[in-house]
């Protein structure tokens, strides 16, 4: 089966793959306003106050005037900074995070590059950030950037250990790196998600809680992959001031903003398509068409980015050696335990 | 995490640079114009020295050359979210020198108003220390309710920061009608909240982790160091000068003295200063309730008591339990309308001189701990 | 114990440097004069005599009375819950004392405060700096005779 509509529609030439190629980027775009309103609207919500209410009819406007207002800025480059790599840093980020939407299934009709090395390929180029976090933090000459940059780089590395094993489990459990394969596996309704013990007989409820540690692990690292509360530890901004991305302003610091949410969504679809079923609809083959796969899968996704916008205005940050405790001495002994759970199990599964 | 151990790396003389770094004057969590310069390595700090006196006004040199009357404002601007309790030990000075007696209701106007200002001195205490752990929410809901205590202290002065409320011989001007039943409001709902708090925050597992066992302060150490307020009282010290040397009435009135009880944590660490300050809101709220109980209904002349003229003579240390702590005025009075000579004796002049001694060997991020914990005014500090 | 009572005390152990009493009865507060010379014996003593213990120094400030400079030390003792008030007179013309910042560590930031503003030296002090003044800023802001700089740094002061 052809997995992808645009190539059906317009044949394989280089018109198509560009066309898939801006899909993505104009999701992006259109998300991270939604996401930013998002997170206007959910953190007043959280505070007991309004949040934006001038910008349109009650604020729906908001995100595109910040945008507006990002653009506007004067693009300040500090002296004494290394200028190529200070102005390529916020570019690397984001291509990092953005390049990893090239395997992200949004329907069975549509995956920009359905690559056999799919998840594997994701956990690749997420980790291409930190070259660009490095870079911004290092050139920007200042000490607390400096900081910024080596905690986001310690704490990226360390939670990369957990979730390559929460990754490693799954692949095992559908014998498959690709998206689209890793989510056929579980079709038939949310009882087939792997969150639920994946697709096979009545037994699997004994390995439920394997999975459920795996899910836990995959998601704590994730939030300390987009350095998001409680991990925000690189840009804490009552101890670093703003940490890397410190002296950068208008449309660079944009950048950076744009690849943490973009990063967020990407790490959601990622849990999604592991745990929760990617774009089968919970009802089995019920409303299970290609359009509604969509809506499906953005949906899931968009719950995750939610939770980790609700747990940002919630909880406080932990410390950078409380950061290492949780994921050395915690997170990655269960995650052994758990990787060996779940590979019993595809052992035995029928 | 315990004292910084020495550092002995042997093969081939491993050894970093250490790191000077200035934290402040413009830093989002040194609450105000502070600047701390720390030696840092990596993580670890090995050395912290205040700079202080960016918000120098010559409060001491001013009042010299103004009268006693027109000192009050500038002691407003001491600690400007403590107006009222600032200016209670001055004005109650002032009219201990001149023998004045201020009649009952006088006296629970001002006990409620400035354990009405503790309360909100403390929920911005507790606020700002949540936001230096990274919990921007709980902050909010501690401004929402001070919004309240602001609205009673408009009602009654006019200002809702330096109210200038307190006058030698009396108040600006009697209680609203209305003003027990704002009250009560506002004590329902501190307390509603603080429910709130604790379940948001202070009993926040991360939180928790976050600020137990770090700044410890030792009460020998507290009181060589002449902490005072919370700081010494989380260190375990009984010392309230409410219920040591009690001025104004607070000898009518039945409370506790909430003492860091190193439940959670050590006592003296900053868990158990900020969980003194939980506790003082509520001990507050019963010193309130009192009051109001205390109060005479009848609306009087606050006036009557005022002296035709303000010159008294002689020598006065006159102290008041602040939020921060004890804040006291060493006034020498020479016959003349002005003070010969007023000294402030901030508390969080004080209480900041022990931060480098609780803060070394600590994290970068437990030194913001340990400043929030400490909760300084640098209005107070630089006078 | 009274300040009277406290007086006859130290008047017993130090006799000469102890200097006199003040109590009028009255509401001003009273106070103890003692001379500079043996200045840490004293403080050690009303520190750690049992009886005395002032382990709380309140306050610590510089005055600057027509004839002389004067140091006040409020002290406070959380274990007894007494007060008293010392007071060191100092020669305008060379006004030096012994820090006590060994004895309570509060008196560190108090002494270079009131160095700070009266210029009176404290003997002893690790680090007597100026501490709410710029740290290059000439006199003494708060004795009698101080006149404001015409400009501090290309700045203006008087405004």
């Amino acid at each position: 089966m052809e997995s992808n509509f645009i190539l059906e529609l317009f044949g394989n030439n280089i018109w198509s793959y560009l066309i898939i190629a801006v899909i993505p980027l104009g999701f992006v775009t259109l998300y991270a306003l939604v996401a930013i309103l998002g997170e206007l609207k959910i953190a007043s919500w959280v505070q007991d106050r309004l949040g934006p209410m001038r910008t349109g009819w009650k604020g729906v406007l908001q995100p595109l005037a910040e945008v507006i207002k990002l653009l506007q800025k004067e693009d300040i480059t500090p002296t004494n900074v290394n200028r190529p790599l200070f102005n390529t840093a916020p570019f690397v980020v984001f291509i990092g995070s953005f390049a990893a939407f090239a395997v992200i299934p949004f329907s069975s009709k549509f995956i920009p590059a359905d690559l056999n090395v799919g998840l594997f390929y994701i956990f690749a180029v997420s980790s291409f950030g930190v070259i660009g976090i490095l870079m911004g933090g290092w050139s920007s000459n200042n000490k607390y950037s400096m900081l910024g940059a080596i905690r986001s780089a310690s704490q990226m590395i360390s939670y990369e250990i957990p979730m390559a094993l929460s990754i490693i489990a799954i692949a095992t459990l559908s014998s498959s790196l690709n998206m689209n394969k890793i989510i056929e596996m579980q079709s038939g309704g949310f009882w087939d998600w792997n969150i639920l013990g994946g697709n096979g007989p009545i037994l699997k409820i004994v390995f439920i809680p394997f999975l459920l540690v795996l899910f836990i692990v995959y998601f704590i690292g994730s939030l300390a992959e987009t350095n998001r509360t409680p991990f925000d530890i690189p840009e804490g901004e009552s101890e670093i001031v703003g940490g890397y991305h410190t002296e950068y302003s208008g449309m660079k610091f944009a950048m950076f903003f744009f690849a943490e949410y973009a990063n967020m969504f990407v790490v959601s679809s990622l849990v999604t398509v592991m745990f929760f079923g990617g774009w089968q609809s919970p009802f089995g083959s019920f409303l299970n068409d290609p359009i509604s796969q969509v809506f499906w899968f953005v949906i899931k996704a968009m719950f995750f980015v939610f939770v980790q916008i609700w747990l940002r205005w919630t909880l406080p940050r932990v410390r950078v050696d409380q950061l290492m405790y949780i994921t050395w001495k915690v997170m990655l002994p269960f995650a052994f335990v758990a990787f060996l759970g779940v590979a019993f199990w595809s052992m035995i599964k029928p | 995490m315990a004292e910084r151990k020495e550092i002995e790396i042997d093969f081939g003389r491993v050894e970093t640079e250490r790191m000077r770094l200035n934290v402040g004057p413009q830093h989002p969590s040194t609450h105000g114009v502070l600047r701390l310069e720390v030696e840092l390595e990596g993580e670890i700090v090995t050395d912290v020295i205040p700079h202080i006196g960016y918000l120098h006004r010559c409060f001491e040199k001013i009042s010299e050359n103004s009268t006693f009357v027109q000192v009050v404002p500038y002691i407003d601007r001491m600690d400007y979210i403590t107006s009222m309790n600032n200016e209670l030990p001055y004005v109650l000075g002032i009219e201990k020198l001149m023998g004045i007696k201020v009649s009952d209701r006088i006296e629970s106007i001002r006990v409620i108003i400035s354990e009405l200002n503790r309360i909100a001195s403390h929920q911005i205490a507790v606020a700002t220390f949540g936001m230096d752990a990274g919990a921007f929410t709980p902050f909010l809901f501690l401004f929402r309710d001070r919004e309240m205590i602001l609205n009673v202290f408009e009602k009654l002065s006019g200002g809702r920061l330096l109210y200038n409320y307190i006058r030698v011989g009396g108040l600006l001007q009697d209680a609203y009608p209305s003003f027990k039943n704002d009250v009560l409001d506002i004590i329902r709902k501190v307390r509603e909240t603080n429910v709130e708090i604790m379940n948001l925050l202070i009993d926040n597992k991360i939180f928790i982790e976050r600020t137990i066992n770090v700044g410890t302060l030792p009460a020998d150490v507290a009181i060589n160091f002449g902490c005072s307020g919370p700081m010494l009282r989380g260190s375990g010290v009984k010392y309230d000068l409410r219920k040591v040397e009690p001025y104004s009435i607070y000898d009518k009135f039945d409370f506790e003295v909430s003492v860091g009880d190193g439940k959670i944590g050590t006592v003296g660490d900053s868990y158990n200063r900020n969980i003194v300050r939980m506790y003082e809101m509520e001990e507050s709220c019963k010193i309130i309730e009192q009051a109001l109980k205390f109060m005479p209904d009848a609306s009087e002349d606050v006036h009557a008591t005022f002296p035709k003229k303000i010159a008294p003579k002689g020598e006065i240390y006159t102290k008041a339990e602040n939020p921060k702590g004890e804040l006291g005025f060493y006034i020498i009075a020479d016959g003349k309308n002005k003070p010969y000579r007023v000294k402030g004796r901030s508390p969080s002049f004080v209480n900041l001189s022990v931060l480098p001694y609780i803060s070394k060997g600590y994290m970068i991020a437990d030194l913001i701990i340990i400043l929030g914990s400490v909760d300084i005014v640098l209005g107070e500090i630089d006078r | 114990m009274t300040t009277k009572e406290i007086f006859e005390k130290l008047k017993n152990e130090f006799n000469d440097d102890v200097i006199s009493i003040f109590d009028d009865g009255m509401v001003s507060e009273p106070f103890i004069t003692v001379s500079s010379k043996n200045l840490i014996d004293i403080m050690l003593f009303l520190r750690d005599e049992k009886g005395l213990m002032f382990d709380y120094l309140s306050c610590l400030s510089g005055v600057d009375y027509k004839e002389n400079f004067t140091v006040i030390y409020n002290l406070f003792s959380i274990e007894i819950h007494h007060r008293l008030t010392v007071k060191v007179e100092l020669p305008k013309d060379n006004p030096v004392i012994p820090s006590v910042e060994l004895i309570w560590r509060s008196a560190d930031w108090h002494e270079r405060e009131t160095y700070d503003m009266y210029g009176i030296i404290f003997e002893g002090h690790h680090n007597l700096i100026r501490i709410l003044n710029p740290y290059d800023w000439e006199g003494y802001p708060l004795r009698k005779d101080y006149k404001a700089p015409e400009e501090y740094h290309g700045i203006k002061v008087p405004y």
